[in-house]
């Protein structure tokens, strides 16, 4: 295929998301699952919606509906390349997984998530061997950094926090390298929740300066010092630094508790994609796609797990994060 | 040259099929990829983006009967082809509407029924509206089509 045949306005893949998105839930839908009264309940609406294999198994309903955005995008967009910042998590907590691993000396092939940019068994025996070289360049370095780390402290929140943060200047790096907006933009709300939500975790335990300096990475709209030095000085110094960025809607919150300032995260960048909703052209709205249908299996672990666990709705309700349509 | 008003006007005629031609390909081009998108995921959706896909197509059709009327007016197709060389530009003249808006109108107008296509795909109920504003953009190809038939049939009457 010559560059001129390349459909660079993605014309096709954007009009076949357009009828995709008529298949994410709405408000409606999900009010529906939460106001149902056992888990068997969801399970069977979701069934219905065409959700999962046949299944009943939750997990695995969640997992074949993960797999069926990446065989639609594979699908539209052959070159995976464009779409490898979505994957970067994946590719980080595989290497977690694999460490772990290869310290406490046991099998479990399981744990791996195999939608990733770099094959998980690669990893898996780069670590297990300590033959890093095997793994891409970027990827490398961090890893025999974390295992020898990992093997020297036997601390496994040290050796986390650092692939973490690797993982975050590693998106942050192909938002920039990306040249597209939108790809940008994600980038950095992703760096950005994630780096507060480390910096109150941090607070609240009572972390000190080195660690935050290993866990926390600098963001363009959020430089790294300010952040630390709030973190330092507990969950209202991270407040009333927060109050002089572009996030001082974080702070109402964050005071409220974590898991509303992990539901103001994702909806910030739902919010943020939802203009894509009315584009035609560009990579735009696949990538607002796949967000948005990440963000709904979430919002539907979450209700699963609710109604698992007996919660009541309106504990559900308060976790379930805003939907895209 | 012994015969430049000719060339002229033959040129004209030859942009205004060519231009306008190559702003529909596009546009059916352009809208048709967004059709196929949307037949891939809903099928019975077919008759109503096809319609979506063809409205980019009347620029074309605009060009191809400047061009036509030109070719008869100038006696390629018949008649006494030995016209003036202010004649000939003038013919050139009055085919260059049809050939810059056919051009541009059928891009525009190709990029409006892909966002329209994409609203019928996500609400079908709404396809008379969604046709509605890729129709808009045919009002600028009428104009431009009006101007240079006007033009042809008037250079007919020009002392010259």
């Amino acid at each position: 295929m010559t560059g001129a045949y390349i459909d660079k306005d993605y014309v096709y893949a954007v009009a076949r998301i357009r009828s995709a998105e008529l298949k994410l839930f709405d408000k409606a839908v999900m009010d529906q699952l939460i106001q149902a009264h056992s888990a068997d309940e969801c399970i069977d609406l979701l069934l219905e919606k065409d959700w999962g294999n046949g299944s009943r198994n939750a997990d695995e309903i969640l997992s074949t509906e993960r797999e069926k955005i990446w065989e639609l995008i594979d699908e539209l967009i052959p070159d995976r390349q464009i779409f490898s910042i979505f994957r970067l998590p994946n590719d980080y907590s595989n290497l977690k997984a694999a460490i772990k691993e290869s310290v406490m000396d046991y099998d479990y092939p399981g744990i791996y998530i195999q939608e990733a940019n770099i094959d998980p068994m690669l990893i898996r025996q780069a670590v297990k061997e300590r033959n890093y070289q095997e793994l891409p360049d970027e990827m490398a370095n961090l890893a025999a950094y974390a295992h020898s780390l990992f093997l020297k402290t036997r601390d496994g929140q040290l050796c986390d926090i650092v692939v973490d943060k690797a993982c975050i200047e590693a998106i942050l790096k192909a938002g920039a390298e990306s040249g597209n907006e939108f790809i940008e933009m994600y980038a950095e709300l992703v760096a950005v929740s994630s780096n507060i939500k480390t910096a109150v975790r941090a607070a609240n335990t009572g972390k000190d300066r080195s660690f935050l300096d290993k866990a926390i990475c600098d963001c363009p709209t959020l430089p790294a010092e300010g952040l630390i030095k709030g973190a330092l000085s507990g969950i209202d110094g991270i407040c009333s630094y927060l109050m002089s960025t572009d996030y001082s809607e974080a702070v109402g919150e964050l005071k409220k508790s974590p898991a509303a300032f992990e539901r103001w995260c994702d909806n910030l960048i739902i919010g943020k994609i939802r203009s894509e909703l009315y584009n035609s052209f560009g990579i735009g709205p696949l990538a607002a796609y796949v967000l948005a249908r990440e963000n709904e299996i979430k919002s539907v672990r979450i209700i699963l797990s609710g109604k698992q666990n007996g919660f009541s709705e309106d504990v559900i309700r308060e976790r379930v994060r805003e939907t895209y349509v | 040259m012994a015969n430049s008003g000719l060339f002229w006007a033959l040129l004209g005629a030859a942009l205004s099929a060519g231009l306008a031609g190559a702003g529909s390909a596009i546009g059916v081009g352009v809208a048709g990829r967004a059709a196929s998108g949307v037949v891939t995921q809903e099928p019975n959706m077919f008759s109503k983006v096809l319609i979506l896909q063809l409205l980019p197509g009347t620029q074309g059709i605009y060009g191809l009967l400047i061009a036509f009327i030109t070719l008869t007016q100038i006696g390629i197709m018949g008649g006494d082809p030995n016209i003036s060389l202010v004649k000939g530009l003038l013919y050139f003249a009055a085919c260059l509407p049809m050939a810059i808006g056919g051009l541009i109108s059928g891009i525009a107008q190709g990029k409006c029924s892909v966002s329209a296509i994409g609203l019928v795909a996500k609400r079908p109920e709404q396809f008379g509206k969604a046709m509605i504003f890729p129709a808009m953009v045919e009002t600028y190809a009428i104009l431009a089509l009006l101007i240079s038939i006007l033009s042809i049939f008037g250079i007919v009457n020009v002392p010259i």
